[in-house]
């Protein structure tokens, strides 16, 4: 379908943005448009307005520090793909971004507009989950700061308010030490994860520390598995951890049924992913 | 709204719906039908074509965002003349039937070709993953893409 009738602004400041927001009350942000184009194609979304982000300075840059990684929210799939410092400042952001979409897509999507859209299946929100990240959030009465874990609500549901913008998302500092995983399963490449894992930690002296699990396309939302984080700190990698983590992540995630996949396919294919996952990240 | 950008080297203009999206105002307002329409939201890769160099589905795209930008489209990529590298080894390795999908293959793969003369075969098949053809079966299409890279730079063409 050709998308619902709008006005369309494309302001030079984010004050101006914020405020174009604020008298409509029913406006939507874009950027790449590659979750919202579909949504409008669809009509799954009639905003009054778009306000395209298009002219707005500063929100392309990916800053590499000691206190992290921060992505502003115009950061495209193919910014991330050919920034060669990220394969070891985030080599799980670097592995997961492979994942998204398509080519043409990857030329377009963003970063903020994924985690704004909030689809569960998404790997930019699984990542954000699983890594502890801050978002950057701006409105009328200033700026604030939400974690990842907060900012879910539900299936293309978040904190953001009709009058907010996010702006940027920080992944906590990540050290050359960090055992990770990411893994996903999707019938036709580039389609969304019917399931994904993203897991990181440190290990110690023989044993799981800091566990840090997040999982994609099992619930509402995406999800850190803390009661398998729980069961895996402080012990050994071996096969009764790995067995009695798989079989935690499938007991403690309700997924829905859908025309993918049934929900006791979703939990059997997390708990397969996790195993692997786990055994990857050992290697 | 008025837009105006560069269109396949020539600046053109068009007074469009901002609902528009840049697939129709290509093909609608500016008569440059080559661009295919299928699917309509983002999943068959009918529609590429390339914003400033770029590979992005036209579909996904509203005309008034390409406003400034520098489009191409697969009328961009030919000539009256002879064919075109692509062209020629589609026709050679028969990586067409019904020709549908064809113009998507083209733009992606010249997009691709142009950044990445040396992309090997799995990553060729990585990016045509965003293409849908129904009818080649596509192997004759990778094929075609392997042999186009020789007029794009790539250092050593088996065939």
């Amino acid at each position: 379908m050709k998308p619902p009738a709008f006005a369309y602004e494309s302001p030079a400041t984010l004050e101006e943005a914020v405020g174009l927001l604020a008298r409509s009350g029913n406006a939507k942000v874009i950027s790449g448009g590659q979750s919202l184009m579909p949504m409008l194609a669809f009509r799954l979304a009639s905003p009054d307005l778009l306000v395209d982000l298009k002219r707005l300075k500063g929100l392309n840059d990916i800053v590499v520090g000691n206190d992290g990684v921060a992505l502003g929210a115009k950061v495209r799939w193919c910014d991330i793909e050919r920034d060669k410092r990220l394969q070891t400042a985030h080599p799980l952001l670097a592995e997961a971004v492979r994942h998204v979409a398509h080519y043409q897509i990857r030329n377009r999507g963003t970063v903020g507009g994924s985690l704004a859209h909030a689809d569960p299946a998404a790997e930019m929100p699984g990542i954000a989950v699983a890594c502890d990240a801050k978002l950057t959030i701006v409105g009328p009465k200033g700026q604030r700061i939400e974690s990842a874990v907060d900012f879910f609500k539900g299936a293309l549901m978040t904190s953001l308010a009709a009058d907010e913008i996010l702006t940027e998302v920080k992944l906590p500092a990540w050290s050359a030490a960090r055992r990770w995983a990411f893994l996903e399963f999707a019938r036709r490449r580039g389609d969304f994860a019917m399931a994904g894992v993203a897991l990181h930690y440190v290990a110690s002296g023989g044993k799981i520390e800091d566990m840090h699990i997040g999982a994609i396309g099992v619930g509402d939302t995406p999800l850190r598995l803390r009661e398998v984080e729980a069961a895996l700190n402080g012990r050994q990698l071996d096969d009764a951890a790995i067995e009695n983590a798989a079989a935690t992540a499938r007991r403690t995630v309700h997924p829905q049924s859908d025309i993918h996949a049934p929900a006791e396919y979703r939990r059997a294919l997390l708990a397969t992913l996790l195993a692997r996952a786990l055994r990857h990240s050992a290697a | 709204m008025k837009v105006a950008f560069e269109l396949n080297g020539k600046a053109a203009t068009a007074t469009v719906e901002p609902r528009t999206t840049l697939a129709d105002c290509l093909r609608d307002e500016l008569g440059q039908t080559g661009t295919h329409l299928a699917c309509e939201h983002g999943v068959c890769g009918a529609c590429t074509v390339l914003v400033n160099g770029e590979a992005v589905r036209s579909c996904l795209a509203l005309a008034v965002q390409a406003d400034g930008e520098r489009v191409t489209t697969v009328e961009g990529l030919s000539s009256d003349e002879a064919l075109s590298p692509l062209q020629a080894a589609f026709r050679k390795h028969h990586a067409l039937q019904c020709g549908f999908c064809t113009p998507g293959f083209i733009t992606t793969a010249h997009a691709l070709l142009t950044q990445e003369p040396d992309a090997d075969e799995e990553r060729i098949r990585e990016v045509l993953s965003g293409n849908l053809c129904r009818c080649t079966g596509y192997m004759p299409i990778v094929e075609a893409v392997l042999e186009a890279r020789g007029a794009y730079g790539h250092k050593d063409v088996e065939r």
